[in-house]
């Protein structure tokens, strides 16, 4: 039985990531501080190879590794592809950022870590290896968040570390009530198994399971670390953690619902969770005066968006394809709002940004369209991705879901142009000097064509959509 | 043809934003030039233009685009988009011409005006309901900036009120495609196809609901009262090239939705509820009037005659919702006074919008009182101002004579009640002769004084404008021909 044997080769990707992330971590500690350089070039090959070896097993029919724990479908080949990608731009953003500081290599060590650690999330088709990945991409993030070594940082990383403690406690219990009742802990045998086992104990271990994921993906009930980690981690951090570990927990949370038996109402739990991320996330990031920790906010009420697609699951042929092509887009989007940010560390408040429109033209328009784009203005990505998924919210009877998804987006727009408002706002600061306009902009050249290209992407994958989806179905 | 129409103002604007180190003079220029090609190539289809079989399009094209929802790129026109592209064209070509003296950064102005031409083109060709957002929501977009950057007065708010209030119109627009979509079967956001199976037919509560939002998603954009209070800081802060567009193509995108989606695709939820449209027709025609009169701001008043005259068009597609035995032709005829009115509006208003800027160019102010006896110092701006006042007013011989002539002929002939709507008439009458009056005649005093007249480039933008309303007025025949059939089939497809 094929199911059953190891085939490691089909975890190549994560082994090739686990591997250069040890690479990086040994040579880094035999390199001069002014060649850590050369550790960021493995990382980024070592991602690049994982997205081409991905890559170029996408088109294979969808397997089973690990003895059938780990499945390698569109939807890993996806989470593989845009996890590294989205990677690689981290990096460039760290080479603006941290060239030459103590800590580099073990920065990119554990990004990669961490990295691998999302992509067994993502595959996972078993209880225990969701956990097992769940530890593996959540401990290097807590370092991640502390490397910074500011008191801010500090803070940060005793808080995501304290509530990742917690969680992952839930989670465990979670995968014990599981057990407990069914006595398996594998996908395919929990779908027999569940509708038969008692709907209560289920509903509880689900939702502890489910709590765990949220923690990762910074979805309510776990999203009390995002902002301060946003804020107080480093800029190609704060990128890193508000984008990767989503990739992961959220297509774990669709492989899950995906088995569950209609003994108890998950869709309506998760569409509840959904509707909560996007409202409160949308709701605290309104008065947020510094772009990141406004960022982070905003990245949790888009994991509710995320989510919607996650509580019809199996209700709807839109619900997987529209998942995978709104994560696409949200990473690529995030990555470009979070690069403008690392190309002027120096303005960490919104009024700061007053007249970077015309002292940079170039990454003014990269942020109007990442931040648009975030909207989920036509013709980017993510405007594909929300029609998409009310579409397939809709489809599945839950008309209030894609109507919740509206109104949120109404509700979003007003904290993205208080952002871009300033950019565009040019000539005497009468109110006060402090706001004036400043004259020059020495902004960071990496993450500047970072921005650049990333907020192009966003344009043409909306405008190219169509081949992305028949690649997602 | 039609793609190209729509993206040559778009290639150029990227061209012009990639070429910084072109001169001012050439930006204006090459501005001009791709606006008069673009018209160019509008006449063209113009002429080659045959009235396509019911249920299709001339100068159709289709390519697949996003299969897995059975969106594509479709684009085509009819009778109903045909008019609206001709005049869009036109009064691009004039902002490019008015805007030839404007030295705020022409280039990114150039290159913003393109853009926003290529999508306002390309939402009156859409033929797919995913497109037609897309370039929907560009608009609004675009015209933030505009605002935002070129604006004056208290620019950055006004922008942000006119983005949240539209863009909050949009959603509810985005909410009612996707409920289309999913009453669909199979499923599609074709408009043509759409309109051969209207979804929703047979359940007159979720067809309400649809038809609600996406009313709700066009009475913002065109605007009807009670979703108008953006209309007024967002006239008074933009510039004046910004201001004719805005009023001129951008508010027909809401009116145009009516004809092109609402009554083709919901022709049951339509006819239900014509009498709300009708009512809110009727109350934006005499509250936009009414309060177009209180004004002393000469743009403000302008912005609410806008409202006015978008109230006869709401006016005449409720009245083609009541569907009675014999009333075919008179709906028919409201509905080509509707088309007629938003081609008429677009040049008259987008005349006067102009004329306006005019006055904050040289004295800036649009305080109507601090004006007076300004017939003597600029003869030809008080001129071409006369024209444009009597035009807007609905006198015979002008574009809006011939179109709010077929609206109430129609319109009282489906329901008589609509008569009470002529008071409208007479009150922009009135208030445009005293607005006239109180800047043009007495003795010159105020700002009037050392006012300098048009320049060639003002007086053959807003010239040619007036030229066209004219010419509508007194040879109607031409853009009927073309009209009318569409109204025939749009009747019919109503009454279904």
């Amino acid at each position: 039985m094929g199911a059953m044997e190891m085939r490691p080769l089909l975890l190549l990707p994560e082994i090739i990531l686990f591997l250069g992330g040890l690479i990086v971590l040994i040579g880094g500690s035999f390199l001069a501080p002014d060649r850590q350089w050369v550790t960021r070039v493995v990382a980024a090959m070592a991602l690049l190879a994982a997205a081409t070896v991905a890559a170029v097993s996408f088109a294979g029919p969808a397997e089973m590794a690990m003895e059938g724990t780990f499945t390698v479908d569109v939807t890993t080949g996806v989470a593989r592809i845009v996890a590294a990608l989205g990677t690689i731009i981290v990096l460039a953003l760290a080479s603006d950022e941290i060239d030459g500081s103590p800590r580099e290599s073990e920065t990119y060590a554990l990004m990669l870590f961490a990295t691998t650690g999302t992509l067994i999330v993502a595959g996972a088709d078993d209880l225990l290896v969701v956990a097992v990945g769940f530890l593996l991409a959540s401990i290097p993030l807590y370092g991640l968040i502390g490397i910074a070594r500011t008191p801010q940082a500090a803070e940060a990383a005793m808080k995501t570390y304290l509530m990742g403690a917690l969680f992952g406690i839930l989670l465990l219990s979670g995968v014990t009530i599981l057990y407990g009742v069914t006595a398996t802990t594998s996908y395919p045998d929990l779908t027999d198994r569940l509708a038969d086992a008692p709907a209560r104990a289920v509903g509880a271990g689900v939702v502890a399971v489910l709590a765990g994921l949220m923690f990762k993906a910074g979805g309510v009930p776990g999203h009390f670390w995002v902002p301060d980690a946003a804020q107080g981690a480093g800029g190609a951090v704060a990128a890193y953690l508000t984008t990767i570990p989503k990739i992961g927990a959220v297509i774990a949370a669709y492989r899950l619902v995906a088995i569950l038996p209609e003994t108890f109402a998950w869709p309506l739990l998760v569409g509840l969770l959904a509707l909560a991320s996007m409202t409160l996330g949308n709701l605290a990031a309104y008065w947020q005066s510094d772009p990141r920790r406004l960022l982070g906010w905003s990245t949790v009420s888009q994991v509710g968006y995320l989510l919607v697609p996650v509580a019809v699951a199996g209700r709807s042929d839109l619900a997987l394809p529209s998942l995978l092509l709104y994560l696409t887009g949200y990473t690529i989007t995030n990555m470009s709002a979070f690069a403008v940010t690392t190309s002027l560390p120096e303005c960490r408040n919104l009024n700061a940004y007053r007249g970077m429109g015309r002292g940079r033209p170039a990454l003014g328009v990269s942020l109007a369209v990442s931040l648009l784009g975030l909207i989920g203005t036509p013709p980017t990505i993510i405007f594909v991705g929300k029609v998409t998924i009310a579409a397939a919210a809709w489809e599945a009877g839950d008309a209030w879901l894609a109507i919740a998804v509206f109104l949120n987006t109404l509700l979003s727009l007003f904290y993205y142009l208080r952002w871009i408002a300033p950019v565009y706002r040019f000539g005497s600061a009468s109110e006060d000097t402090d706001a004036a306009e400043r004259v020059t902009w020495p902004a960071k050249p990496v993450s500047a064509s970072t921005a650049a290209t990333t907020a192009v992407l966003t344009v043409l994958l909306g405008v190219g959509s169509g081949v992305i989806w028949q690649l997602v179905t | 043809m039609l793609s190209l129409i729509v993206f040559l103002p778009l290639a150029a604007a990227l061209a012009l934003v990639l070429a910084p180190r072109l001169g001012d003079t050439a930006a204006r220029w090459s501005w001009v030039a791709v606006a008069g090609v673009d018209l160019a190539l509008v006449v063209a289809v113009w002429w080659q233009y045959e009235t396509p079989a019911e249920e299709q399009l001339a100068f159709e094209q289709r390519a697949e685009w996003i299969p897995g929802v059975n969106s594509s790129y479709h684009i085509g026109v009819d009778g109903l988009s045909l008019p609206l592209i001709a005049m869009t064209a036109v009064i691009f070509l004039a902002c490019a011409v008015y805007a030839l003296r404007d030295t705020n950064r022409p280039r990114l102005q150039s290159a913003l005006f393109l853009f926003l031409q290529s999508v306002s083109m390309g939402l009156f060709v859409s033929a797919d309901l995913i497109l037609f957002f897309v370039f929907f929501d560009l608009s609004i977009v675009a015209m933030y900036f505009v605002i935002a950057g070129w604006g004056h007065g208290d620019a950055a708010r006004s922008a942000l009120k006119f983005f949240l209030y539209t863009f909050l119109g949009s959603l509810a627009l985005l909410v009612g495609f996707i409920g289309l979509y999913i009453a669909a079967d199979p499923h599609t956001f074709d408009m043509v196809e759409l309109s051969e199976q209207t979804p929703l037919a047979g359940s007159s509560l979720a067809g309400g609901l649809v038809l609600a939002a996406i009313l709700i998603g066009l009475a913002v954009k065109t605007p009807t009262v009670p979703f108008h209070t953006w209309l007024p800081p967002a006239h008074t802060d933009a510039p004046a090239v910004g201001s004719a567009v805005l009023a001129g193509v951008l508010l027909k995108m809401g009116t145009y939705g009516f004809v092109r989606i609402a009554m083709p695709m919901l022709p049951d939820a339509w006819r239900a509820w014509a009498w709300v449209v009708i009512v809110v027709g009727i109350v934006s025609v005499i509250y936009g009037a009414l309060v177009a009169l209180a004004q002393t701001d000469l743009k403000r008043m302008i912005a609410y005659t806008s409202v006015n005259h978008m109230g006869y068009i709401a006016l005449a597609v409720g009245a083609a919702g009541l569907v009675a035995g014999d009333t075919a032709e008179a709906r028919s005829i409201a509905v080509t006074g509707a088309v007629t009115q938003m081609v008429s509006h677009g040049l008259i208003t987008g005349a006067l919008f102009l004329l306006a800027g005019v006055l904050h160019d040289r004295a800036n102010s649009y305080d109507m009182d601090a004006y007076g006896g300004l017939a003597a110092p600029a003869p030809r701006f008080a001129a071409l101002f006369a024209l444009g006042a009597f035009a807007s007013l609905g006198l015979p011989g002008f574009s809006g004579f011939i179109a709010e002539f077929q609206i109430f002929t129609g319109s009282i002939a489906a329901a008589p009640a609509t008569a009470i709507a002529v008071v409208g008439i007479l009150i922009t009458a009135a208030l445009f002769l005293r607005s006239l009056q109180r800047i043009f005649t007495g003795h010159t005093r105020g700002k009037s004084t050392g006012f300098g007249d048009l320049h060639p480039a003002e007086l053959w933008s807003v010239g040619s404008l007036l030229l066209l309303s004219v010419l509508i007025g007194v040879f109607p025949r031409p853009l009927l021909d073309v009209i009318e059939p569409a109204s025939e089939v749009l009747i019919d497809l109503v009454g279904r």
